[in-house]
């Protein structure tokens, strides 16, 4: 066991963890339910969280690796959360809603890398993230909503 | 009396999911998520052989190991049979299980239990375990399963609750049956020409995000509590039990949020587990399946074999349908002998129109494979790609377009449907589906196909579809609501939401029903102990069997509000209306509101205002689709791709647009997967090779980029609001609809799926 610094959530932890625990395995031990596995192969984006800023599937971060870093998770995204949600609920597209955090994550870190994505630029840059539910139509109506919304307040 | 109806609009309206904020902000929610802190981790020691008999087990030295707190083998439990299939019992699927068994039927079956501390300690202990193994002759190939000297099921407390379906494990056979009407024989020797074609499909993974997993305790009165992601927590209640070998009045089942089932988690695949591991510790225990267990011991749709013979005359009419399945139940039986009824029921009565007989014959087998359970479609989909691909097959033969061959021959509203257990089409507009797929599609410019300047052929090919609303006379939904403080409403349902929505859309029902909005419906589902009885959510039940109830129990909880109203007003209750905000006198001005109402029956033990109405149906109103698929075939590669797919549902009425486009979408997206890239392989000796997303490959969302849908709706007036189902006949279009657009692309006709660019490139062109 180790002991592990780093700031989640904007809040400074310290977690206990084996060598090869990994990040997934450390936020859900300290009470992160937004984060879930969907796999073991890294394929379905359910774990996804955001690391210094940058989106990353957290089954695939060694625990020790975050050390010294900024972690942050849907939990810690609340309000952006509740807006992208809303877009989501309007579409019915989160349906049993499992794979929605990992994919909330990553549409808010497309948001900042490319706010004026196309249909294709939407698909390519969340293709890591499955669904087995909505069948990604409404998802894409989803997130042309949300980015829509973010682009009418900047311009506003 | 009851009354005008006020303008609420709460059925037709894109209402959003209750749980919607929940799910999306990441609240805990999930079982994994709420299970008690310290709960054992539950891990299963797999059998490494196809078919195997355990001559030594030796687990003291795990028994031992650090933080394990119990490890449990075929010696520790009851010898008791039963099945894992969620259905209403007397099940159709033999008692063929043991919680562990000596008999090792497939790779995978659990050989032991272990319960530690952590899972470290648990897959640590499990190592330590000693297994002599002996090896028996394994059954992978369903062809030569009936009759094989080697028994799968040689056990003497081997139990078939329904004889009558032909269950024999002295023949390893789980189902034998045939239906027909007419004479078949003559009808094929008098057609013009015959169809005579084998298809075959595998034994598709629902891959569901959230795997399999249940937690269990035992509560304050010596009980045991269940929470389980399930779609059937009251057959998970019966099904535990029995394992268990206790009274039923010492379980309870909880269901929280679910995170996807498709009919995977009809069937009880894990919670037998934890739930031995509490009742032999006291200590709460927690199994939670990893993706490869969940890829390789689960409940994947059966595979079968399907010999259709179908006969038609020079000008396309369909005289004769003839089809064979065999299906591959694997080592135990659940979900076997009634999957396989729908591959002819639910696909031979489409062509009802000028059909003179059909034969329906069907063969459901022991092997020593996974077994099968319940997916989406449920045999419906495996039937649909072999007679509508052979209506495909028909159209080029006579050289006739398939759509044409189709409007000759569908089925037409209050048509009688032979193959459909005689039931009438009380509501269908198929027709019209038909007619506006092709439209959206552009079916009369694109088809067959065209060469495209790179060299790549862009062609189309299309399907119908139909499925049921509920099982005929044995589907239960009861719902109970009462009215609270200043006039709400709680709705209690044993019906479980597994991500669909069904809370919503009963609510929506409910709001319609008594005239208020649908934030004023609480929704309350499932535990055993408290939720009014229903049999689950599957078979397409939901929204008719259980939205019936709805209707129903809101009638009588109507008429108690009137009638306590009435009183309060000192009219009789004939005088007065009820408008959804008060009961008024009908003629005069007095009225008393619905807040007034609610707090006087907290009052001094005046009149309670509850309602509990069962329902159920004599019949199962078909849904039914049209699909059409746009594809782009790389003649150098084989590669195919989607280019776009349409689908258009009649499901009756629609009661939640939102709801209902996002179930088509996602059942439409399931049916590409298996058609184009879902490929479950199982290597000589029966280990599943695709056990993970890697080498069981679901669609992405580059992998379709466009599935667009619509309605037409009928009015089906044995449902609620004119409504029918729609979760399960939107998987079935897209697998014959591909090959049939693959076909007009490269001539090469697919009849086992999944459509690979190995096959296309290395097929016969016909």
């Amino acid at each position: 066991m180790m002991e592990i610094r780093f700031k989640l959530n904007g809040r400074d932890v310290t977690a206990m963890a084996e060598a090869d625990d990994s990040l997934y395995q450390v936020l859900r031990s300290l009470g992160i339910s937004s984060v879930k596995c969907g796999c073991e192969t890294t394929n379905c984006g359910l774990c996804t969280v955001h690391m210094d800023g940058k989106a990353v599937l957290s089954c695939s971060v060694p625990a020790p690796r975050c050390a010294g870093h900024e972690i942050v998770t849907l939990e810690g995204l609340q309000d952006e959360a509740k807006r992208l949600g809303a877009c989501l609920a309007d579409e019915g597209a989160e349906q049993c809603g499992f794979c929605a955090p990992g994919l909330m994550m990553n549409v808010l870190a497309l948001a900042k890398e490319n706010p004026g994505a196309s249909d294709e630029e939407i698909d390519a840059y969340m293709a890591g993230n499955l669904c087995r539910c909505s069948g990604y139509m409404s998802q894409r109506r989803a997130v042309r909503r949300y980015l829509a919304m973010i682009a009418q307040e900047v311009s506003a | 009396m009851m009354d005008e109806k006020k303008n609420v609009q709460a059925v037709g309206a894109p209402v959003r999911k209750k749980d919607a904020e929940a799910l999306t902000t990441g609240k805990p929610v999930y079982t994994e998520d709420i299970a008690p802190k310290g709960c054992l981790c539950v891990k299963l020691m797999h059998s490494p052989h196809a078919h195997a008999m355990i001559e030594e087990i030796d687990v003291s030295r795990a028994q031992n190991a650090p933080g394990v707190a119990c490890v449990v083998t075929y010696k520790d439990v009851p010898d008791v049979r039963f099945t894992q299939a969620g259905q209403t019992y007397p099940e159709f699927s033999p008692y063929d299980r043991l919680i562990l068994d000596r008999h090792l039927r497939c790779v995978g079956d659990p050989v032991a239990i272990v319960a530690a501390q952590t899972e470290r300690q648990a897959m640590a202990a499990m190592k330590l375990i000693r297994v002599k193994y002996r090896i028996l002759p394994a059954i992978l190939d369903p062809e030569e399963a009936i009759d094989n000297e080697t028994l799968i099921h040689p056990e003497e407390n081997w139990r078939a609750l329904v004889p009558s379906c032909g269950a024999d494990n002295r023949r390893n056979l789980i189902a034998r049956g045939e239906d027909a009407e007419g004479d078949v024989e003559a009808e094929l020797q008098a057609s013009d020409i015959v169809i005579d074609r084998v298809y075959t499909t595998k034994a598709n993974q629902q891959c569901m995000m959230e795997t399999f997993r249940a937690f269990t305790r035992m509560d304050t009165y010596g009980r045991l509590e269940i929470v389980s992601s399930t779609q059937v927590p009251f057959h998970v209640r019966r099904i535990i039990a029995t394992a268990l070998d206790i009274p039923k009045s010492r379980v309870r089942v909880i269901k929280p949020r679910i995170g996807g089932g498709f009919g995977a988690k009809q069937t009880a695949i894990c919670e037998q587990y934890p739930a031995i591991v509490t009742m032999k510790t006291g200590l709460p225990a927690m199994i939670v399946y990893t993706r490869e267990e969940s890829m390789t011991l689960s409940s994947p749709r059966h595979a079968m074999r399907m010999h259709v013979r179908l006969g038609a005359m020079k000008d396309g009419t369909i005289r004769a349908i003839d089809l064979h399945t065999l299906s591959n139940s694997g080592a135990y039986g659940e979900h076997g002998p009634t999957t396989v009824g729908l591959s002819g029921h639910k696909s031979i009565p489409i062509y009802t129109h000028n059909m003179k007989a059909f034969r329906f014959a069907w063969d459901v087998v022991y092997t020593n494979t996974m077994s099968a359970g319940a997916y989406r479609g449920y045999g419906a989909t495996q039937g649909l790609f072999a007679v509508e691909s052979a209506v495909n097959e028909l159209a080029h033969a006579l050289d006739m377009d398939p759509s044409m061959i189709r409007e000759m021959n569908i089925v037409r509203e209050g048509e009688r449907m032979p193959a459909y257990y005689g039931e009438i089409a009380g509501s269908c507009a198929m027709d019209r589906c038909l007619a506006r797929a092709k439209e959206m599609i552009g079916w009369d410019r694109k088809y067959p196909a065209h060469t495209m300047p790179d060299g790549h052929i862009r062609a189309v090919g299309m399907a119908l579809a139909m499925q049921g609303s509920g099982i005929s006379g044995v589907d239960t939904g009861a719902v109970m609501i009462r009215l609270g403080d200043d006039g709400i409403y709680n709705m209690a349902i044993g019906a479980t939401d597994m991500g669909t929505g069904c809370d919503t859309i009963l609510a929506q029902m409910a709001a319609q029903s008594l005239d208020c909005p649908v934030d004023n419906i609480t929704v309350h589902g499932v535990d055993t102990d408290t939720s009014p009885y229903d049999c689950g959510s599957y078979a397409s039940s939901t929204t008719y069997v259980t939205g019936m109830a709805v209707v129903k129990t809101c009638e009588e909880l109507r008429g108690k509000i009137t009638r306590v109203g009435a009183k309060l007003l000192g009219i009789s209750p004939e005088d007065a209306l009820f408008d959804g905000d008060c009961v008024r006198e009908a003629e005069g001005e007095r009225s008393v509101s619905l807040q007034e109402i609610a707090n006087a029956h907290m009052t001094a033990g005046y009149e309670d205002i509850s309602a509990c109405v069962s329902s159920g149906s004599p019949i199962s109103p078909p849904p039914f689709m049209a699909g059409c698929a746009e594809i782009d075939l790389d003649p150098l590669t084989g590669e195919v791709k989607l280019v776009d797919y349409v689908g258009v549902v009649d499901c009756g009425t629609v009661i939640n647009p939102n709801l209902a486009r996002v179930q088509t979408e996602g059942g439409i997206m399931q049916g590409i997967g298996m058609t184009l890239m879902e490929c479950p392989t199982m290597d000589d000796r029966g280990r599943t090779v695709s056990n993970s997303f890697l080498q069981y490959k679901i669609p992405t969302r580059v992998d379709a980029p466009s599935v667009r849908v619509e309605f037409e709706p009928s009015y089906e007036k044995t449902g609620p609001f004119g409504a029918k189902s729609i979760g399960e006949c939107v998987i079935n279009t897209p697998a014959p609809a591909i090959a049939d657009a693959v076909y007009n692309a490269s001539g090469v006709r697919v009849r086992d799926l999944p459509i690979t660019a190995e096959k296309i490139l290395l097929g016969d062109r016909e």
